[in-house]
């Protein structure tokens, strides 16, 4: 008897319990759709009908990378609404596992941060029957320089300095080197604390790249996507590169610039051109506008300047890339992916991608990756 | 324990019938439904036991194929890059942040749970003690992520008091000094671990304290002994292997946590002197910061590390369940 109150006072508490995670959860819930529906304001410019079905059907899986997954989502989004015949799941588990993926035939397209590797192509030519995998860059963005240091609002830094302040060679906010590409600035007396990505990542391998071509003799380091210098505090993931930023005074790190939303203030970079370039998209799209195209044949792997001339380009980009077999891809998905991938690249789509702090690709590399698509099979 | 006394309650007419009796009852005398069970029970044994020895197979093969690529010294190199040409890593570093983060967290989470069994099961009034015992079992339902987010968000910034005091008064130790980095440092870690494995140890010593013979604690209260000496002298020596597997369980949790660990630290590749200074690594966040962008080489090397990790606590709960056999005279088992 005893035994079995207690046991109704435990399912009574249960209960409260849950109830109450239900009303936290249902909170949740409603600032999603809050934000959402903002979010899809921005995008209501497109009109209906922007994407064509022609006969795609079915279940599309991709997986990828990170970087450009709310791309992905307000693409799926609009797409969705056009073909409802269509489901696309777009797991964002990060460029190296979404590329292990598709080369073992599990996805239909891929995400990635960085051009297929040499080998990786050899080993599509088992999965794309009598072609290969190919890259074709989708979307743009700034990597923003984030700090935090109180009474600076903005900054100007040139590579050099950038890469000592990671390289842990200056560890001070009042710095001569600083002071003196910021000469009408407050510096504090205060320690710079670098934050980097603890876990692989794109954004670095990006960053570094960037780093290498600029600053040579300053970052003595091979890049790649694990972080190389030592020292230096880290976080895993850009958004815990943000939190840090924005919690910790003195600190610095890069992170994508959709992840310098609410007042994260980001440094100008001072480039070939006369001004310090902002990191803006329009920006972005200034300086990946001045891209090569390296990939041979239908491959479309872009080789970014580091360097531009022209004013207010911004020159710490990344570019992500969607990578699907030029020829035999499997017969059930490629109307789905040809489909998918020509919205994402037409006007409409490349116009969703500023609404989510990504930059859209420059009209000359644009209509090649256009046409690269509509020849798919 | 219940279920230990039980047996031998069970077990004296059983054995009366001698040892004849007792083969013929678990060869099954025959029928054929006990025959099924046996097979049944049998198989699943032998089952198990061909699962561990597959998955150790398989991952003994794949760490040693990274293991022979390896350019740096496996155990001493303070590097982890697999996509170097050749790949250089190495567990010191790992090896030895995820044992001091561990020894922190059991330094502070072990006495205060002693102390809050102790207080459940001999001071707190009954009322009390119930929701007490429920708020506690809560803190074990809690996820992981969860307590990183809180230790990121929360702890981190709230622990810049507590770094300068220690530095100021404890910094000449060196182990304790501060340069006034972000407190993203093993001690953060070990702090956390220590709020994540308090429920398991101060349940398990709430359930021991609990089985101490009345006859014992009322032995000691009629030599006059105070509240504190009855506990002294007859709840913690019956209770001390108990507490001792208590906190070896939470040991085992401190040692394998990954995603809280990943989100407080800021882990690099080097062992600082001061337990206050950012840097370090733990084993499973290693894993977790590592594993999505890993190719299948750094897989391999990954799952090696996993190995060293599960080789320290096959050592630890070894070394844990001698001192529980030298210590067997106290404990409950043949109480």
């Amino acid at each position: 008897m005893k035994l079995q109150r207690k046991t109704r006072r435990a399912l009574a508490l249960g209960a409260l319990a849950v109830s109450g995670a239900l009303a936290i959860t249902a909170c949740g819930s409603d600032n999603n759709s809050g934000k959402d529906s903002n979010g899809g304001s921005s995008s209501a410019a497109a009109a209906p009908g922007a994407a064509k079905c022609d006969s795609a059907k079915g279940q599309l899986q991709a997986s990828g990378s990170s970087a450009q997954k709310n791309a992905i989502d307000a693409w799926v989004k609009q797409y969705s609404q056009d073909c409802k015949d269509v489901q696309i799941n777009y797991n964002p588990t990060g460029s190296g596992a979404g590329i292990t993926a598709f080369l073992q035939g599990q996805t239909a397209f891929a995400g990635s941060d960085s051009p297929l590797k040499p080998e990786e192509v050899a080993q599509s030519k088992k999965v794309c029957s009598g072609g290969q995998a190919i890259d074709l860059p989708m979307v743009g963005g700034p990597i923003a320089i984030g700090f935090n240091v109180p009474g600076v609002d903005s900054l100007t830094l040139d590579p050099a300095t950038l890469a000592k302040i990671f390289n842990g060679k200056i560890t001070n906010w009042n710095d001569a080197a600083i002071k003196k590409l910021n000469p009408s600035a407050k510096l504090p007396d205060l320690k710079i604390q670098a934050f980097h990505r603890s876990d692989e990542s794109g954004t670095t391998d990006n960053f570094t790249k960037y780093l290498i071509a600029t600053a040579k003799s300053d970052w003595p380091y091979s890049g790649g996507k694990a972080w190389q210098a030592k020292g230096g505090q880290s976080a895993q993931g850009s958004s815990g590169l943000a939190q840090q930023v924005k919690q910790t005074a003195g600190a610095i790190s890069y992170f994508e610039l959709s992840y310098a939303a609410d007042g994260i203030k980001t440094v100008d970079l001072k480039t070939g051109a006369a001004t310090p370039a902002k990191a803006t998209v329009e920006n972005a799209t200034k300086a990946i506008a001045s891209a090569q195209v390296v990939g041979t044949g239908q491959d479309m792997a872009l080789k970014l300047n580091y360097e531009p001339k022209e004013d207010g380009a911004y020159p710490l980009t990344l570019v992500t890339y969607e990578i699907a077999c030029d020829k035999g891809n499997k017969a059930d998905t490629l109307p789905a992916v040809k489909s998918f991938l020509s919205y994402i690249a037409s006007e409409d789509g490349q116009k969703q991608l500023t609404g989510a702090s990504y930059a859209p690709i420059p009209d000359a590399i644009i209509t090649k990756v256009r046409s690269t698509i509509s020849g798919l099979s | 324990m219940d279920t230990s006394t039980q047996q031998s309650d069970a077990a004296p007419p059983h054995t009366a019938q001698g040892p004849a009796a007792h083969k013929r009852a678990v060869r099954g005398a025959g029928r054929p439904g006990d025959r099924i069970f046996l097979g049944l029970s049998r198989g699943s044994g032998i089952l198990l036991l061909v699962i561990m020895a597959a998955i150790a197979v398989f991952l003994t093969y794949r760490a040693a194929l990274a293991i022979s690529k390896d350019d740096g010294n496996f155990l001493t190199t303070f590097e982890w890059n697999t996509s170097l040409l050749p790949p250089q890593f190495g567990i010191a570093v790992l090896a030895f942040g995820t044992v001091v983060s561990s020894i922190v967290a059991m330094a502070l989470a072990v006495p205060v749970a002693v102390g809050i069994a102790l207080f459940l099961t001999h001071y707190a009034p009954r009322k009390l003690s119930g929701p007490i015992a429920y708020v506690i079992d809560l803190l074990a339902a809690v996820p992981s992520i969860v307590y990183g987010l809180w230790g990121a968000l929360v702890l981190v910034p709230h622990l810049n008091g507590l770094y300068g005091w220690l530095d100021e008064y404890f910094g000449w130790t060196g182990i304790l000094s501060w340069q006034g980095g972000a407190p993203r440092s093993l001690l953060t870690v070990g702090i956390l671990l220590a709020i994540m494995i308090l429920p398991i140890i101060t349940n398990v010593s709430r359930e021991v304290f609990r089985q101490v013979p009345r006859m014992h604690e009322e032995a000691a209260l009629a030599l006059g002994a105070t509240r504190w000496e009855v506990i002294r002298m007859s709840v913690l020596p019956f209770g001390r292997s108990g507490v001792i597997s208590a906190s070896m369980l939470g040991l085992g949790r401190a040692l394998g946590e990954t995603m809280a660990v990943a989100t407080v630290l800021s882990p690099t590749f080097d062992i600082k002197a001061s337990l206050l200074d950012p840097g370090g690594g733990t084993f499973a966040q290693n894993i977790a910061s590592k594993f999505n962008e890993a190719t299948e080489f750094g897989q391999d090397a990954l799952i090696a590390s996993g190995l060293v990790l599960f080789v320290i606590t096959l050592l630890v709960n070894g070394a844990a369940r001698m001192i529980i056999n030298r210590r067997k005279e106290y404990s409950g088992a043949n109480a």
